[in-house]
Parts: C-alpha cells; sequence; structure tokens
C-alpha cells in the first residue's frame, strides 16, 4: 500500500516544450463554436485537448482570449477535472486500475512489468511519444480484476504476460 | 422475447463493457463463421445483449429458445457450439455454469442461484434486448410508459402516482422522488431542467454503467417522463469520462429516439417537447453531488454550494432543476405501466422496490444483482454471491462506497433497506457492496477509502480539506507501526468533526469507513497499537515474516514462490525467512495453504 501512494503521488516535471504560434490557429474554429457562452468550456476544452494532446499555457491563454473568459477560471477548471493535464501525452493513454479489487489481484505487478519493459512509470510519457501511464482507482469492471484501460479498450484479468502482448497491439 | 419469426434460434451475446474485455466480440465473429460455414446464418440470428450482470463469468452467451447459458466462451468453442448445440441439439455440457455448492453444472439462467434468487425491475430487459436497437425496447413495452403519461395522465397525476409508489433516489440520499418532483412542478420559472445523474464514481460500483450501456433507452424514458411530470423541455446525462460505452449508446439511443418521435418537438403529438443532450463528466468525484454536478455542465470547477436555495428551485443556470440517478429514472417505466400499488408491494414498509447492488470482493459470484429491498445481507452473499471463496471466513461487508461503513460477521442478517443500514453505521450508497474476507485488514481498509476520499475532496471545506489528511496521516501511523495510546480515541473525534462541520455529502460522509471500522473492529486497531501486529497479516510493518514451527507442513509453497530468494527450505524441513533478503512482499503468506506464516 505504501509503495502504491508514493506512486500515485509523484509529482511530474511540466514540458518545456512550447507550441508555435501557427499551431495555436488550430483553436479558432474551436472558439468560433464555442463563442458566446462559458458554459462550453468544458466541451471546449476537451476538442483541444483531443487536438494537441495536452492544454499547455499557450492553449489555455488563446482559449481565454477568443471564448472570453478570464485565464485563471480555465486554469481553475484544467487543474479541477483529472481528465485534462498541462503535460504532453503519448498517443496511447494506459489506465492502470490500482483500486481495491484489482490491487489485491496484482495490478502492482502489472505496474512493474510497464516500468520495466515501456520504461514509464505513472505519468510519465515515453520518449517515443507512444504510451502514457496513468494510475486510476476504479474503471467499474471490478469483475475483471486487474482491468488496464488502453485509449478506450478495457482489457481485463491481464496477467504481466500478456500485458506486452496487448501493448504490442498499440503502435 | 425479441423473437423474429425468420430466425428459428437467438444467440445472445453480451456485450457489456466486461464481456468485451474478455473477448466477446472475437467470440461473435467466430459465431458468425461458423454459421456461415454451415449456411446457418438465415436460420440463426445473433443479438448483442447489455451487461448480463455477471461479468466475472464473462463473456456469456445464452441460446434461445432453450435459455442454456454458457459462460467462459472463446472464440475455439464457436465451432463446438454450433455444431452440437444448434445443429444436433445437445447442450455443450462442458461450457456451462459450475455450481461449487452442489457440484455440478446448471444447463438454465433461472437456476443459477446468482440469478434465480433475484427480482428484475431496473434490469428488466438484461441480456433480452440489443441495446443498439429501439424497437427491441419498444417491444418490450418500452416507452409505453411515457405514451400513458402524456396520453392519459395530467402531469399532477403522474407525480401523485410516483409519490405514491414510495420510489426513494436510488444515487443513495434516499430521498423520495415524487416529493422532488412535486417541489420542482411548484415553481413557476421557465425554462425548467431535468438531469440525470451518471457520474458514478464509487470504487466497485457498477449499476448505472450497466443500465446505460444495456438499456439506455429505459433512462431516456425516464427522463422524458419526469420532464412531463415537472414541466421540463431540456434534460442533461451527466456521464462519467470513463464510460466512453455508455456515452456512445446513450448518444445512439437519443438520435433514435428522435427519428421516432419519442424525444424533440410535439412528442406523441400531445404538444409536450422534449430533449436530451449528453453532457460528459471531466473526471472528478465530488461532481456526483447535485450543486457541483450542475456546476460541472455550467463549466465550471464543481463544488458543491450551500442550499437553500435547493436546485429544485434555483439548480442548473439558476432556473427549476430536478436531478435524479440512472437507477431511478430507469424505475419509471414499470412503476407507470403496472402502477404504483404493484410497485409499493414490493419491498418494506420505507423503502419500496428492488435496489441493484454490485457485488465484488471475496465473494464467489462477483457481479451485478437486484433484489428486492429489505432482503437480508446474508441472502445476498451467501445465496446469490455463492459465498466466499477458497474457504476462508466472512468478516465484514462495506456497503456505500468510500461514504459508507462495514457490517461485521454476526450482522449479516441485518435487512437492506435505508434505514436498516443507517441503524447500523452503514448506508445505501450507490449499492456498491465490497466482500471481504478473514485475509483483509480492517485498519488498512480504512486507511484505503480515507485516501480516496482525500483525493477526491474538492478542497473548498477546511474540515474535509485537512481533517481527512490528518486522519489518514494517523492511520499511516498507525499502519507502520507508530500507533500510540490514544490514537483510536483522536480519530473517532475527528471523524465526528469531519462529519458534523463540512459542507456537501462527500464530506459529511467521508469519516465513516474509519467510524465504522473502529466501532466494530476496535480490537484490531488495538492490535495494530499496543502488539505493532496486523491480525490479518495485511500491513508489512506490522508482521514478522517468521514461520510458526507447528503449523509448517514443509511443502515448499513460499520457497516456490518467494520473488527475492528470502526463503531458506530443504525437503521435509521446516523452512525459514532470511530478513536480509526479505522485501515484504506477502507471496509467501498468500500462498502458505496453512497459515503457518506470521
Amino acid at each position: 500500500m505504501q509503495e502504491r501512494d508514493a506512486i500515485l503521488k509523484r509529482k511530474v516535471q511540466d514540458s518545456a516544450e512550447a507550441i508555435p504560434p501557427e499551431k495555436l490557429l488550430l483553436l479558432e474554429p474551436i472558439i468560433e463554436k464555442y463563442q458566446g457562452s462559458s458554459s462550453y468550456l468544458i466541451p471546449a476544452l476537451k476538442e483541444a485537448q483531443e487536438m494537441f494532446g495536452y492544454l499547455p499555457m499557450e492553449v489555455q491563454r488563446k482559449l481565454s482570449m477568443g471564448l472570453n473568459i478570464p485565464a485563471p477560471h480555465i486554469y481553475g477548471v484544467v487543474t479541477f477535472y483529472s481528465y485534462f493535464t498541462i503535460t504532453k501525452r503519448g498517443r496511447h493513454t494506459i489506465r492502470l486500475c490500482l483500486g481495491t479489487a484489482c490491487y489485491v489481484k496484482g495490478s502492482k505487478q502489472i505496474l512493474e512489468i510497464i516500468n520495466k519493459e515501456v520504461g514509464i512509470n505513472v505519468g510519465e510519457t515515453s520518449k517515443d511519444g507512444r504510451f502514457t501511464l496513468e494510475a486510476v482507482r476504479c474503471l467499474g469492471a471490478c469483475g475483471l480484476a486487474p482491468v488496464m484501460m488502453i485509449g478506450e479498450d478495457t482489457h481485463g484479468n491481464i496477467t504481466p504476460s500478456a500485458t506486452l502482448n496487448i501493448l504490442e497491439g498499440y503502435q | 422475447m425479441c423473437a423474429s419469426p425468420y430466425y428459428r434460434m437467438q444467440i445472445m451475446m453480451c456485450a457489456g463493457t466486461g464481456c468485451i474485455a474478455s473477448g466477446s466480440l472475437d467470440v461473435k465473429s467466430a459465431l458468425e463463421r461458423e454459421l456461415v460455414k454451415r449456411n446457418l446464418q438465415n436460420e440463426v440470428q445473433i443479438v448483442m445483449t447489455g451487461c448480463n450482470g455477471f461479468c466475472a463469468m464473462g463473456p456469456l452467451v445464452v441460446i434461445y429458445p432453450d435459455g442454456i447459458f454458457y459462460n467462459q466462451v472463446k472464440p475455439e468453442h464457436a465451432p463446438v457450439i454450433v455444431e452440437e448445440h444448434i445443429l444436433k441439439g445437445r447442450v455443450v455440457e462442458k461450457l456451462l455454469f459450475k455450481d461449487e455448492t452442489v457440484k455440478g453444472r446448471v444447463p438454465l439462467m433461472k437456476d443459477i442461484g446468482f440469478f434465480g434468487l433475484q427480482r428484475l425491475i431496473v434490469l428488466r430487459n438484461r441480456g433480452l434486448i440489443d441495446a443498439e436497437n429501439i424497437d427491441e425496447y419498444i417491444a418490450r413495452d418500452g416507452y409505453g410508459a411515457l405514451a400513458k403519461a402524456v396520453t392519459e395522465m395530467t402531469p399532477e397525476q403522474v407525480i401523485e402516482e410516483v409519490k405514491k409508489s414510495g420510489l426513494r433516489g436510488r444515487g443513495g440520499g434516499g430521498f423520495p422522488t415524487g416529493l422532488k418532483w412535486e417541489e420542482c412542478r411548484r415553481y413557476d420559472n421557465f425554462p425548467k431542467y431535468t438531469i440525470c445523474n451518471g457520474d458514478e464514481g464509487d470504487p466497485g460500483a457498477f449499476m448505472d454503467r450497466s443500465v446505460m450501456e444495456g438499456d439506455p433507452h429505459s433512462v431516456l424514458e425516464g427522463m422524458a417522463i419526469s420532464g412531463y411530470a415537472i414541466g421540463a423541455e431540456q434534460g442533461y446525462i451527466y456521464v462519467r469520462a470513463e464510460y466512453p460505452l455508455a456515452i456512445q449508446r446513450l448518444q445512439k439511443a437519443i438520435e433514435d429516439a428522435r427519428s421516432y418521435g419519442l424525444l424533440g418537438k410535439n412528442i406523441l403529438d400531445k404538444g409536450f417537447n422534449f430533449d436530451i443532450a449528453i453532457a460528459p463528466g471531466a473526471g472528478a468525484f465530488v461532481c456526483g453531488e447535485s450543486t457541483a454536478l450542475m456546476y460541472s455542465i455550467e463549466g465550471k470547477r464543481g463544488m458543491p454550494r450551500i442550499k437553500p436555495p435547493r436546485s429544485a428551485e434555483a439548480g442548473l443556470w439558476n432556473q427549476p432543476t430536478n436531478l435524479n440517478n440512472v437507477e431511478t429514472f430507469a424505475n419509471l417505466n414499470p412503476i407507470i405501466l403496472n402502477g404504483a400499488d404493484w410497485f409499493a408491494s414490493i419491498g418494506t414498509e420505507n423503502s419500496k422496490g428492488t435496489k441493484v447492488f454490485a457485488l465484488t470482493g471475496a465473494v464467489v459470484n462477483v457481479g451485478l444483482v437486484e433484489v428486492p429491498m429489505g432482503t437480508s445481507l446474508k441472502t445476498l452473499i451467501f445465496d446469490i454471491g455463492g459465498g466466499i471463496p477458497k474457504k476462508r471466513k466472512f468478516k465484514a461487508a462495506q456497503i456505500g462506497g468510500p461514504s459508507g461503513g462495514c457490517i461485521p460477521l454476526g450482522m449479516e442478517d441485518v435487512q437492506i433497506d435505508y434505514e436498516s443500514l443507517q441503524g447500523v453505521g452503514a448506508m445505501m450508497g450507490s449499492g456498491g457492496v465490497v466482500v471481504m474476507d478473514e485475509a483483509t485488514c480492517m485498519v488498512d481498509t480504512a486507511r484505503f477509502f480515507t485516501n480516496f476520499s482525500v483525493d477526491e475532496s474538492c478542497g473548498k471545506c477546511t474540515p474535509c480539506r485537512e481533517g481527512l489528511k490528518v486522519m489518514f496521516d494517523k492511520l499511516t501511523d498507525i499502519v507502520e507501526g507508530r500507533g500510540q495510546e490514544g490514537d483510536v480515541e483522536f480519530l473517532i473525534e475527528l471523524g465526528h468533526h469531519i462529519n458534523n462541520t463540512s459542507h456537501c455529502g462527500l464530506g459529511k460522509s467521508a469519516a465513516n469507513p474509519v467510524l465504522s471500522t473502529i466501532r466494530y473492529f476496535r480490537n484490531e486497531y488495538d492490535a495494530h497499537i499496543r502488539d505493532k501486529h496486523c491480525p490479518a497479516l495485511v500491513c508489512p510493518d506490522l508482521i514478522d515474516f517468521v514461520v510458526l514451527e507447528d503449523k509448517c507442513k514443509m511443502c515448499g509453497m513460499c520457497f516456490k514462490n518467494c520473488p527475492s530468494d528470502a526463503i531458506v527450505w530443504e525437503k521435509k524441513k521446516v523452512a525459514w525467512i532470511d530478513h536480509s533478503k526479505c522485501t515484504k512482499c506477502r507471496t509467501c503468506i498468500m500462498n502458505c495453504k496453512f497459515g503457518a506464516i506470521r
């Protein structure tokens, strides 16, 4: 348990990589679509995140100007919800469940094998930009523990050796 | 049954998230190939149904008209099923459910204890219809209740009927649904909204997911009925971002319902307008709270606010808003169609109808079960759940997720309804039941739930934000051997402070896991603090890791499984543990059948 808590609490460094201004122009259609009502902030952020993979400050500032919402408000929303991220992500997000049922059934071993083979810890992105690893508390599939999600696919009853085969399928 | 006259047999293939993850889509294509190979594709239909609830045994296949139930079906079993069952009419013995209590295979779904003892109202269509086909829902009386409500009843009559049925909110609070609607109807401030709360965040609860994925139209119909009753023309379904399949199926269901004229303008030509949009969540547990959820839809941080005004008066965008849980909405079709008296005849004095529970943890049949209110916990765990695996003993059941409490051995006769559970210090919550056996440490469990609440606290109220943190640190001290005399009293006092002075439901109940484990398992806390020993052998710092010579049967299982070669063992000799190499991973304890390591 202690180890798991340490894993869950690791802080990640912000990415220093800046987004070039011309890329920010890609946000224009989103701004146009959601202009006029602050209630569309969350869908707008979701679309922006799908486009860039993450929400760096430049993107938040651009949205703030475009949607006429104060930047601190946007930052507040981005940091409140766990779905949003300020750091860059891999092409595939691995969400490994470390909830009660999964932890008891050995999701820690799965974590270790990903750690060793892909070379990333929780919250990190692999160097080739292929995977980001996240630890979550419950995916609502406790009958299949241990469970992990890659992108939108759920994989249940995984073992350390099966994990590598599954990861092979995501390039 | 949705039997089409052109097919002589139907293969119902479970396509819930659980079964899909176990490979049900591969099984489906394998079955399709086999059918085509034998030119049976026009005689036998494959239907992808919603979740059956028996996820641990997936992928599940039920073949009608016989109703033969196969579990753990793999793609390589497809030829056998088609050859034996479909062509020759012989049941494939090896794929039937194996009942441990009678030591035999059970062919029919209704004879399996897990299914047989359930009473299905919310899950009435489970495993019977294709979740993505509106016609199949309509064939099972779907949208009949909406039609009855808008054509034969006034909104007041609908509210009266729901009030009379005694339906109470299934999200955990247990507030009477009819009263909520009545209050919302009273306000003459338009537009009004009705919201479905599908932000199911409790670890170990997945009933809302199953309903949204397996029977999305029942939620839409319930919402439309509530919209008619309170006078709302717009509904929102707030779904967790972690449930992509639910979002996808609900979206399809909304589009289908619109094209059938069951949503949109002038529904059934009665001048009633109602439409539904999906508001996907973004991953915050506290957004299950009503006011936080509404802020989240508005695009703000989901932090609960002070009530009053209640959301019935000023909710979403400060307009009158009604909010119900997924399961509550799914109850409405049968209530309106069969009448309030029928519904009120099920359940207990104050808790009517049924409740869906997600049975997980140390129990043989893990899955979703729906039972009438008032069923005893014992029936739920031992008759439906099949008891505790590995011949271990039942220790406690944790009901209600991180806000709930534990019900210990000796109290398993307690009836499951809102009041009885509160009486023993637990709560209904969303209906997650985590069964714990003797190998579970209650202090560690309390710490796990406290950790969850620490992470999910929105940070608005000090007692919840800081108090839980202190509580968590104190529990960490106890499980790591730094516990002191007086810690338990401190935890009790702090727990009451947190519960009494926090604002929303999360804070008000966040200390419950700690308080209820102290109430029933004080001796375990004392063992951790005074003896520096964990009785369940879970907390690594409080285990000695010594082999008891009188119990060791010299089997060598610990030696074979030890990942760090810390165990010294030879045939016919008692093992011993080299503490310089031991990493305290507990693998040896889990593999010792004789309890010889402590």
